[in-house]
């Protein structure tokens, strides 16, 4: 392996890992605050990248927009989404046991399948990166590196910066975090811990779709790609331990290493190794590397 | 007293009706309802270790898979094998298989106990799909069925209906009778508040291994019924989709009691068959999911306690108490 091909897979790695980041926050929020368990969050991401397949002539057509207004409608879109998904689905659900909201975030996995199916149909799609970023950087004398993978990073790092501010430096942070803590208490000091909980529902849900959006032009868009990011986000989560974001962050570039070097060394067992490395983590620590509270 | 005596007839009827069916049921309906019984198996053998031990494993398909994988691979290629110790070899060794993962994944608690499971079953998974042991990804067909001797030959229908559901009852029988012993009060204990079981000198860790080994075993006999029904074993026995497919069947059927799992399987299964029906739905049918999703979080919002409190549900609706003795039943 020369020194170019192993700076390209570290960049791999670093935006595969980036990218399940982004979605595994949304779902470490949404688990570590309001102690929901959701399986539909994957389903968000296959939503965020069927949107910008699914968005983008809309958006073209009407106002002339291309990739970045997509983005733009798209997470206005999610953001409703989730909003309202909270309050019909997920508002009544706090009380309940886990595995009744197991079950029912199970339920809406098969319909936002099946809607999607009525909706784009079940064929694969390209997604065409925007043009100022279909370019490539040279590296080294053979090797070129695509610009859009370079801004997908790049677009991780800004919302993981964002969210670490958010959460550490203002009062919405403040108040999530004692969210997270106790939820009677936040509560009695005055806060109103419905709307707080459907905002950070909301947050998560735009998040992934974000990442399943700004994905889609290097993943392509496919039936069943949510539940394949919904498995590798909550192995993520674990590792990282549940409602730390450092942890998700830590874990999530953990796994983009070991999967990017284990597909190029170990080909056969590509598969196994992040779940090998999943189970000594937890064999060692059982509750993650960074737990949270 | 009197509601005991309600669910085993419940249940007894619900044997009766089972033994019944083939007198009035065709060909696809024996197989569906076989296939559905393999299901309840599978259910069971999770519900031990869900519903009445508290442990929530997201892994089940694998022992499932590791049964039905060694009925084929330890059948002769051509001959039919002897049932006699096939069957109690392949539920040795998914029973073995789940010694070794519940001795490492009980160390951990809770959601990451959850992972740890699914992390032990795809690794099972990812041995059959990437390597030739099995046939890969298109895994192998079994050629002879196993037989009995020249009592039974499992390659008939009716007798893998028969034989089907005797395992079915058997395994109901043996829960039940298990969960009243001295070892089920434990695991009942251990699920109600393992801080205190521990408290008053019980090792709960041997308790939950055991219950982790004794449902693995029981899945490993859903998963060789499994593989003498199709005669086809592949991979995808082993995914995280099974593991959560039989995980709903027994939400859906109300934790915490037995025939919960015997009512979600069937329930789940005839909900499958219903919104793939073509003949109901046309050519809607194939987006059969659609409906299938909508019903169960129907029944989450409407059903807290799943199917099985459905009765207690409308008792309390009709008569308006709230006192009743449903609420504390288990």
């Amino acid at each position: 392996m020369t020194l170019a091909t192993f700076l390209i897979q570290c960049l791999n790695a670093l935006q595969y890992g980036l990218l399940l980041f982004l979605v595994a926050s949304g779902l470490t929020l949404i688990f570590g605050i309001m102690g929901v368990i959701n399986l539909a969050h994957g389903s968000f991401y296959m939503i965020g990248a069927y949107m910008a397949y699914a968005l983008a002539p809309v958006v073209a057509s009407t106002f002339d927009g291309g990739f970045f207004s997509t983005l733009a409608v798209g997470l206005v879109l999610a953001v409703l989404l989730g909003y309202v998904l909270e309050w019909a689905f997920f508002s009544f659900l706090y009380e309940r046991e886990h595995l009744q909201q197991v079950l029912m975030t199970y339920g809406l996995i098969l319909v936002f399948e099946e809607l999607r199916s009525l909706i784009v149909g079940d064929d694969v799609h390209g997604v065409a990166p925007p043009e100022i970023l279909a370019g490539t950087l040279p590296l080294g004398e053979m090797m070129t590196y695509p610009v859009y993978r370079l801004f997908i990073s790049g677009v991780c790092l800004a919302l993981a910066l964002g969210m670490y501010f958010v959460f550490t430096r203002t009062r919405l942070g403040m108040m999530i975090r004692a969210g997270s803590t106790n939820r009677e208490m936040v509560q009695s000091l005055g806060i109103d811990i419905k709307f707080l909980y459907r905002v950070v529902f909301a947050a998560g849900v735009a998040i992934a779709v974000l990442a399943g959006m700004v994905a889609a032009p290097v993943s392509s868009v496919y039936p069943g790609m949510g539940s394949t990011v919904l498995i590798i986000c909550f192995v993520v989560v674990v590792i990282g331990g549940i409602g730390s974001i450092r942890g998700a962050l830590v874990a999530a570039l953990l796994i983009g290493f070991v999967d990017t070097f284990g597909k190029v060394f170990v080909p056969q067992a590509a598969g196994v190794l992040v779940y090998v490395l999943m189970a000594l983590i937890l064999l060692w620590k059982p509750d993650g590397l960074f737990k949270a509270g | 007293m009197n509601a005991d005596r309600g669910k085993f007839l419940f249940v007894a009827l619900c044997f009766v009706g089972l033994a019944l069916y083939p007198l009035v049921a065709g060909k696809f309906g024996v197989d569906l309802v076989t296939k559905i019984m393999v299901y309840a198996v599978f259910a069971l053998s999770l519900e031990l270790l869900v519903g009445s031990t508290g442990l929530v494993c997201f892994g089940q398909a694998a022992f499932f898979g590791i049964g039905a994988y060694a009925t084929v691979l330890l059948s002769p290629p051509a001959d039919p094998a002897a049932l006699a110790w096939l069957l109690p070899l392949c539920m040795l060794a998914a029973a073995a298989y789940a010694l070794v993962v519940g001795a490492l994944s009980l160390r951990t608690k809770g959601v990451y106990f959850i992972m740890v499971t699914l992390a032990f079953a795809q690794m099972a998974y990812y041995v059959v799909h990437d390597t030739p042991l099995g046939g890969g990804t298109d895994g192998i067909y079994l050629n002879a069925k196993p037989v009995l001797g020249s009592l039974m030959d499992l390659g008939k229908p009716l007798v893998l209906y028969g034989f089907t559901l005797a395992c079915l009852a058997l395994t109901f029988g043996f829960l039940a009778l298990l969960l009243r012993s001295r070892f089920g009060r434990a695991l009942a204990g251990i699920k109600a508040n393992e801080q205190r079981m521990r408290a008053t000198g019980f090792s709960t860790y041997p308790y939950k291994l055991a219950a982790f080994t004794i449902s693995g075993g029981i899945a490993g006999l859903s998963g060789f019924l499994f593989a003498v029904k199709d005669g086809f074993v592949n991979p995808e026995l082993l995914s995280w989709h099974l593991s959560g497919a039989v995980l709903i069947m027994i939400i859906l059927g109300g934790l915490g009691h037995l025939r919960g799992a015997l009512i979600g399987a069937f329930a789940f299964a005839l909900l499958q068959e219903f919104f793939q029906s073509e003949a109901i739905f046309g050519a809607f049918a194939k987006h059969w999911l659609l409906g299938l999703g909508l019903t169960i979080i129907a029944s989450v919002a409407l059903l807290p306690r799943g199917l099985v409190g459905v009765m207690g549900q409308l008792r309390e609706r009709l008569v308006g108490g709230k006192g009743s003795k449903e609420s504390v039943d288990a």
